[in-house]
């Protein structure tokens, strides 16, 4: 048995198959929060949190539900706050844009899609000066590199030393605007590189490249003592926000999703898993629980009761009942 | 810092020779540049970086020579910090106190003179203190490091300057806890940071025709004490709130409402607000002199709100910092 194949292919099948659910249920208009899919994206997270393990911190932005199931592995909480009830991670106050569960180092998610990344280095910081050996990793797509607080930050790992993972997930539009129309420069690994940190770059939909990938910056991290910035070219297959294709909108083609889908994360692993020699049958005994564990979250998630009223004045502060 | 290892500073020039007028005097020397150091001038993902480093456990002070500049971490400060423990369904908590100068001296200008602390009140997750005091600038400091929420922690320049009695040894002193500056029964004062020192010296000449002025300082806006201020409005019946910031829209505002609505049928005379007038802080000294309020204004309303007389003030000798105030900044 492939462990590694077999345990990417766990992290990348749950990714799809949960957002295919949000996908089916949608519609029913229980699940009251702005859906920005990661449909397209799988390999990059099921990789690099497979690679940082369980004993590591992550960070995302609006969109994570791909990088939230690929370090949490559970799905109860998650589609209890897409429901918005009690039992979700943050009893229905975060939804789909703001996920997070920290007892399993999803540390939080933001929709000012650089304010995150700072976050992130200072926690690394903090894991630094603990002596504790956790990586920290933040993702974020290209948009990010627009805003200031991305340069402020990298600037700061570089000069800080910090064992921080960058990771760019560029799928080449910031909302429905592309990097033709927000870019300067022609490679952002280029201008990145010039920094004091490693740097990686990669166009693969291969789990296991990106996993491999991911080892060598988590290597070089503890090695160098530099942060390093990962850079992971990718295709969003559906819409900005929402669970739907979006091709008919003409400010991207359907040719280039074709083209992206030819090698599709899922499909790609699946059939490496096949080609190792995993049975049709034990790749399928292996959907079949997690599509169970999925149908019985969501269950559970519309059974679950809705936190009091009262639970919305609670958490402001710390000490306050 | 000697009794929790896990306490830090850190800011554009924190350890410098300047020692943030001299508030970090000594923190480097003593407890190494690990536990005190210099950043990049990088306002917005330094506070990010509290953030962060405070959810992993450590408790950073940050520090910001002037309160303006501050303002280029206000997206982290509404977006992420206040809301960080919201957003996790009350599992992280964020231990991070955030210092701010108010400038004044004389030719600040509009990029370093602000308070802004009903910006910062507005924001729901945010604690906001303002000491007047040299005891209250300890108590509430070290209340603000032993606090696990986001403390903003203003300090007016000037009052650095004040002198006092403070207890050598810790000591805390608790949030939401107004002090009574000053006894008495013909009208209240509430005034932030600086603006007690304006209302004392008022008080003490208004006392001289017999008027007895109650000075109450909130020292905390966010939580705010209301009850010692109602209290003090119910028995005076009238009430003039000093604030060291804009009066539109800002905390005087937000106080006389409060104010109105629970002490209406015991107020002699509506409630009167002084503050900064809606214009940005000019540099010449005479325009800077017409911006800034003061005792004399605090005095002229008073005698308006009781019917008096205008006081002669020309025999006052009136306190100000401006004159003691030498370059360069």
């Amino acid at each position: 048995m492939p462990k590694l194949n077999f345990d990417l292919y766990k992290k990348l099948y749950l990714i799809r198959s949960a957002e295919k659910s949000i996908q089916k249920y949608y519609f029913e208009n229980e699940m009251r929060t702005p859906m920005h899919m990661s449909m397209g994206e799988e390999a990059i997270v099921a990789g690099i949190c497979l690679a940082l393990g369980k004993d590591s911190q992550v960070f995302g932005t609006y969109r994570s539900h791909g990088l939230y199931l690929a370090k949490t592995g559970e799905t109860d909480k998650f589609f209890a706050e897409m429901y918005g009830k009690e039992t979700g991670g943050a009893k229905g106050k975060a939804g789909s844009m703001h996920l997070s569960l920290p007892e399993m180092g999803m540390m939080g998610t933001s929709a000012i899609v650089a304010g995150v990344i700072s976050v992130a280095v200072g926690a690394s910081f903090a894991n630094k000066r603990k002596k504790n050996n956790k990586t920290t990793a933040v993702f974020f797509g290209d948009g990010a590199i627009d805003e200031g607080s991305f340069w402020e930050s990298l600037n700061i790992a570089c000069l800080m030393q910090l064992p921080v993972l960058f990771v760019c997930e560029d799928n080449g539009f910031a909302v429905h605007t592309p990097n033709t129309l927000r870019h300067g420069y022609k490679s952002i690994a280029d201008i990145v590189s010039k920094f004091d940190c490693n740097v990686l770059k990669t166009e693969t939909t291969d789990a296991e490249t990106i996993y491999n990938l991911a080892k060598k910056a988590i290597g070089l991290i503890k090695k160098n003592k530099r942060p390093c910035f990962l850079y992971a070219k990718y295709y969003r297959y559906l819409e900005h926000v929402g669970v739907n294709e979006d091709f008919s909108a003409g400010y991207r083609s359907k040719k280039e999703f074709e083209k992206w889908q030819k090698k599709d994360p899922i499909d790609l692993q699946r059939k490496k898993l096949l080609n190792l020699g995993v049975t049709e049958e034990k790749v399928k005994e292996l959907e079949k629980v997690i599509d169970g564990q999925i149908e019985n979250s969501i269950k559970s998630a519309k059974q679950a009761p809705f936190a009091e009223v009262a639970e919305a004045y609670k958490d402001v502060f710390y000490g306050e009942k | 810092m000697e009794r929790d290892s896990s306490v830090f500073v850190y800011g554009i020039g924190a350890p410098d020779h300047k020692k943030i007028f001299e508030s970090t005097e000594g923190i480097a020397e003593k407890f190494g540049e690990s536990r005190c150091f210099d950043t990049p001038l990088s306002e917005d993902a330094m506070m990010g970086f509290g953030l962060g480093a405070a959810i992993n456990g450590l408790k950073p002070i940050n520090v910001h020579i002037r309160l303006d500049f501050l303002m280029l971490a206000i997206n982290q400060l509404s977006n992420m910090v206040s809301s960080t423990r919201y957003g996790s369904g009350g599992k992280l908590k964020v231990p991070l106190v955030v210092r701010a100068v108010a400038g004044r001296g004389w030719g600040q200008g509009f990029q370093h003179s602000k308070t802004m602390h009903s910006v910062f009140a507005h924001i729901p997750g945010l604690k906001v203190v303002m000491p007047t005091t040299p005891r209250d600038a300890k108590g509430l400091l070290i209340s603000a490091i032993r606090d696990n929420n986001p403390v903003i922690f203003i300090e007016h320049r000037w009052l650095y300057w004040q002198e006092g009695e403070v207890p050598k040894e810790e000591f805390t002193i608790p949030f939401g806890k107004a002090n009574i500056l000053r006894k008495g029964k013909d009208l209240t004062i509430v005034a932030t940071s600086w603006m007690n020192v304006e209302a004392l010296k008022a008080a003490e000449i208004l006392a001289k025709r017999g008027v007895d002025v109650e000075v109450v300082d909130p020292r905390t806006i966010v939580p705010l004490d209301e009850k010692t201020i109602i209290e003090s409005v119910e028995k005076t019946g009238r009430c003039i709130v000093a604030d060291n910031d804009w009066v539109f829209c800002g905390f005087s505002g937000e106080l006389s409402a409060i104010i109105s609505e629970k002490c209406f049928g015991k107020l002699k005379y509506p409630v009167q607000r002084i503050g900064l007038p809606q214009i940005p802080c000019p540099t010449a000294r005479h325009l800077e002199n017409e911006f800034y309020p003061n005792a004399v204004k605090i005095i002229r309303t008073a005698e308006k709100m009781l019917k008096l007389t205008p006081t002669d003030l020309s025999k006052e000798e009136f306190y100000s910092h401006e004159n003691r105030f030498k370059g360069p900044f």
